[in-house]
């Protein structure tokens, strides 16, 4: 009698196995400190809504030691999770113009200019450029 | 002309005998144009008549010879030795049963294929006289890159999605669909959305990415579905604020 068909087991360490899926956990994996980040502005948020001190006091936290090496943290990933995922945006919307493809470095040039300009509003709201 | 000695190291099961699989090692002297396809043929024919695989065209056109060659997979009549170490490991396709040394089970691959209506579902019978539904070059250009699929079931090998969950239907369905969707005689993606759309469909994908590196064909299989998964976003809220325009979408051919 014949044994089934082997199905060999995936470990939990799949991800290990090749660069490219390290890379893609590492793509995945920024996306939680984007999520810290969104956690540290709204305990900001709270804090405001608290009252003059304890504001003061939520800036004091950020300015520590801690507090700087978590907001570089959360710096470093964001931008690896932004250039990746900017790199990506060609597969998910190629352009044609007429029969032609436009080269995938329109689309994600595209994404970048739109960064910056998002960014400069951000900052000029801010009052960060006077 | 002079060999070169290669060592195959080939992941073997032999379901009558054992009850998992095993590594073997073959000493192959090779040509230097040969690709793995001849030297597993040399085995077959010189050392072990009992290894068994699956080839046909070797002109990479029939998409049956695929495996996984040093980790990656690839067709193995496309995987020139000139372009590896002296040392190559052949092992079946990953995520899928092995029923024999390098031959796989294709039953899940052939009823993912199917579930996505793999044809054209034309709205209504073409108004003109010769019977043929006519199409610019612009327009097949728009699906054509996705239409080159061989089901190799390289991409299925390599996505851990379909690994950890083989409900899902996979790079080579979806983009098959998406070919079909994209083709401008087709008005058939109402009728592939439930499968295609669904959980186990484009939004199992979390855009690993590794089926199009690995594709033979340059399909692109993790551009396609992403681009459905725009399509079906645009549908979704379509539905959403005009709930009556759903099933006049729906095409009347379709039976299934
Ligand atoms: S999409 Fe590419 S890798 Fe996947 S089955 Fe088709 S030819 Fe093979």
């Amino acid at each position: 009698m014949n044994n089934a068909p082997y199905i060999r087991p995936m470990p939990a360490s799949w991800w290990l196995r090749q660069g490219r899926y390290v890379r893609y956990m590492i793509r995945e994996a920024t996306c939680l400190f984007v999520g810290l980040h969104a956690l540290v502005l709204l305990v900001g948020v709270y804090r405001l809504s608290q009252g003059r001190e304890a504001f003061e006091a939520f800036l004091e936290a950020l300015w520590s030691p801690a507090g700087q090496l978590i907001s570089a943290a959360i710096l470093i990933m964001a931008v690896i999770h932004s250039v990746t995922w900017f790199n990506l945006t060609p597969k998910a919307m190629p352009l044609w113009i007429g029969e032609k493809q436009a080269p995938g470095w329109i689309i994600v040039a595209a994404h970048y200019g739109g960064w910056f300009v998002v960014s400069v509003i951000v900052l000029l709201l801010a009052g960060g450029l006077s | 002309m002079s060999a070169r000695q290669i060592t195959l190291e080939v992941l073997r099961y032999r379901p009558e005998s054992e009850s998992e699989p095993v590594f073997q090692s073959y000493s192959v002297p090779c040509q230097k144009e040969w690709v793995v396809l001849d030297a597993l043929n040399y085995v077959k024919d010189n050392l072990d008549r009992t290894l068994s695989f699956r080839w046909s065209c070797h002109m990479a056109v029939c998409g049956s010879c695929g495996m996984v060659i040093n980790d990656n997979p690839m067709l193995s009549c496309k995987a020139f030795l000139r372009d590896l170490p002296d040392h190559i490991r052949v092992e079946p396709l990953q995520n899928f049963p092995i029923e024999r040394d390098l031959m796989v089970s294709l039953d899940d691959f052939m009823d993912k294929l199917k579930s996505v209506k793999p044809y054209l579902i034309p709205k209504q019978p073409t108004a003109d006289p010769d019977g043929t539904y006519k199409q610019s070059s612009a327009q097949l250009k728009k699906f054509k890159p996705f239409a080159m699929c061989i089901n190799c079931m390289a991409c299925y090998s390599v996505c851990p999605q379909y690994g950890l969950n083989d409900g899902f239907a996979g790079p080579a369905a979806l983009a098959l669909a998406h070919r079909y969707n994209a083709d401008s005689r087709d008005q058939g993606r109402r009728a592939r959305e439930d499968v295609v759309a669904s959980n186990t469909g484009i939004w199992e994908c979390t855009f690993v990415g590794a089926c199009s590196e690995v594709c033979p064909k340059n399909v692109d299989p993790a551009a396609a579905i992403q681009q459905t998964k725009i399509a079906s976003t645009v549908d979704y809220f379509k539905d959403l604020l005009m709930p009556s325009g759903r099933k006049i979408a729906h095409p009347e051919g379709d039976t299934t």
